[in-house]
């Protein structure tokens, strides 16, 4: 039986790796999700013969109870949650994950704390420090991924900053260091020390994410979905599974990897972006002098200026999300391709919550992929459109990136929609984005603003080219 | 049982690490979100730990933060599979008929 089980966990690690694999390229991903489910399926099966795990009926019933209250939750709110939403729901499975791996680790710590151990996994030596820094690490995911769900869900609006707060910060987490090592090392582990080792790692998740912005937010939901794989992996070393091993530290490595690449795209150290919440260092640039002024234009009037281009370049951006504009955009595009118009998409990496948010929209509303085009594939095509679509995006195209070192978002590549011939942006309302940093592209003279809900604007757009 | 000791445990860390980069790298940025949330299911392994550990349990305490750790990790898994498989279906030659 032995074996047997070691094979399942074996075949399923091979499964996880080949379904990340195929899901490297649109044609072959589905099909490597469902690998990977396979996988999961038969560990999941096989685990319930590891040696003890039939031993008491008890608590048998209770997994079977408790995997039916999460797998029932999770699927409901997988199935009826709005793609745009997906973001923070990637956090709250992910924050999830962590959260079983510290309380795996809690399990433990508590039996040696009674002296007592898992069944055939005894904790000492570099297993129990092991177990201590996933208990950190998966606690920190945990509450950390609770925050940036809160955040995203539009439950907290603000960015609380406290006084001091780095070094607030710094000072617990020193001391939630110095616990989990006197918890690490020692033979007598104390369930005093253990419980208040806990709550200050929870609390310090929190402290970390609070200050962060929403705009930097996928860039840390990243972070903790890599560090949510290294605690299963420490946890794995510590139940002895090679296949928590692998898909834990496949995971913590491929999440960082995500990470950098998006704090590249934002031309960002990672650092700044976690330690120094984004806009607080600008004020001073954000109040110098702009030329020009913003001009409004009316639906109809944008229209017929897309209708009679060559070639239109959209911009979509987090707006376009919020409004649910993509059904209204991929209408629009159908519109204009009609009348012969060339209509491309421009991406910028970190458009929207999440990088490949908008690809993921786009593709629900039924716009081929090859339309859609990355920042360095588009940035020579603004030149020659006649017209750059701007819809729900503001930071991404603010040529400031360019032009003013003073800038805090000074160095990022943007978009180059003010290289159009001409740029209609849909906004809202008048005030800047949520780096809160002013947008010259809007005052720009080829510029015309359409204000208005994303989804309405679009309307307006799609009967101006109808009426014609 | 297998034992995986020391430096056994370090190369397969090691190992992995390696070839959870080289995976990822390959990815195109349309992919980015669904494959975050597929290596988000992935480590929804975390489930097969918290079983063998709950299984284990003897005081009502441990039985209680058991029971959270597979409520959790079988919410990892389930809604991490249901969330991918719904973003990938979007990318799903088959639903774009009527555009073509």
């Amino acid at each position: 039986m032995d074996i047997f089980i070691q094979v399942v966990y074996f075949v399923a690690a091979v499964l996880f790796i080949l379904g990340l694999k195929k899901m490297s390229s649109p044609v072959t991903a589905t099909g490597g999700i469902v690998w990977a489910g396979i996988g999961m399926v038969a560990a999941s099966l096989v685990a319930f013969f590891e040696p003890h795990v039939l031993d008491h009926i008890d608590n048998l019933v209770l997994i079977i109870i408790a995997i039916g209250v999460g797998a029932a939750a999770a699927y409901i709110s997988a199935k009826r949650v709005q793609m745009t939403d997906m973001p923070q729901m990637i956090a709250i499975y992910n924050g999830m994950g962590g959260g079983a791996a510290a309380a795996i680790a809690a399990v433990a710590l508590v039996k040696k704390a009674s002296g007592t151990e898992i069944p055939g996994h005894e904790l000492s030596g570099s297993i129990q420090i092991l177990a201590v820094i996933g208990a950190l690490i998966g606690a920190i995911s945990f509450s950390g991924s609770a925050i940036a769900f809160a955040k995203l869900q539009g439950l907290m609006k603000k960015t609380i900053r406290l006084p001091m707060h780095m070094i607030i910060n710094l000072g617990l987490f020193v001391l939630t260091l110095i616990a989990g090592a006197i918890i690490g090392f020692s033979d007598d582990v104390s369930i005093q020390l253990v419980l208040l080792f806990f709550i200050m790692a929870l609390v310090f998740g929190v402290l970390f994410t609070t200050p962060i912005g929403g705009a930097d937010m996928p860039v840390v939901i990243s972070l903790f979905n890599a560090l949510t794989g290294l605690a299963v992996a420490f946890e794995g070393f510590v139940l002895g599974n090679a296949a928590m091993i692998i898909a834990g530290t496949v995971v913590g490595s491929a999440g960082t990897l995500l990470t950098q690449l998006m704090a590249k795209a934002m031309n960002r150290p990672i650092s700044n972006i976690l330690f120094a919440s984004f806009g607080s260092d600008g004020g001073d640039a954000a109040e110098e002098d702009i030329e020009g002024s913003m001009k409004e234009v009316q639906g109809t009037d944008a229209a017929i200026m897309m209708a009679y281009a060559e070639k239109v370049i959209i911009v979509p951006g987090y707006g376009m999300a919020v409004a649910q504009a993509q059904h209204k955009v991929s209408e629009l595009t159908k519109l204009l391709e009609a009348r012969g118009v060339k209509v491309m998409f421009a991406i910028h990496p970190v458009a929207g919550r999440m990088p490949g948010h908008m690809n993921v929209l786009l593709a629900e509303a039924g716009i081929d992929y090859d339309k859609i085009l990355d920042l360095d594939e588009v940035n020579p095509e603004f030149p020659t459109a006649d017209v750059a679509l701007v819809i729900g995006a503001n930071d991404v195209v603010n040529p400031v990136a360019r032009s003013n070192p003073e800038s805090p978002i000074y160095g990022m590549p943007i978009l180059d929609a003010d290289m159009a011939k001409n740029c209609i942006v849909i906004k809202r309302g008048k005030g800047s984005g949520f780096s809160g940093i002013e947008n010259h592209l809007f005052y720009a003279d080829n510029t015309r603003m359409l204000y208005g809900d994303g989804q309405k604007a679009v309307g307006e757009l799609i009967s101006g080219i109808k009426e014609m | 049982m297998i034992e995986i000791g020391g430096f056994t445990a370090l190369y397969i860390f090691m190992l992995s690490a390696f070839t959870g980069y080289e995976v990822i790298s390959r990815v195109p940025v349309i992919l980015h979100t669904p494959m975050m949330s597929g290596s988000n299911f992935i480590h929804g392994i975390v489930l097969v730990g918290a079983i063998v550990v709950m299984a284990g349990a003897q005081t009502v305490l441990e039985q209680a933060i058991g029971f959270i750790a597979v409520a959790l990790s079988a919410g990892n898994a389930v809604g991490g599979y249901v969330a991918t498989v719904r973003m990938l279906e979007m990318f799903n030659p088959k639903d774009k008929k009527g555009e073509a």
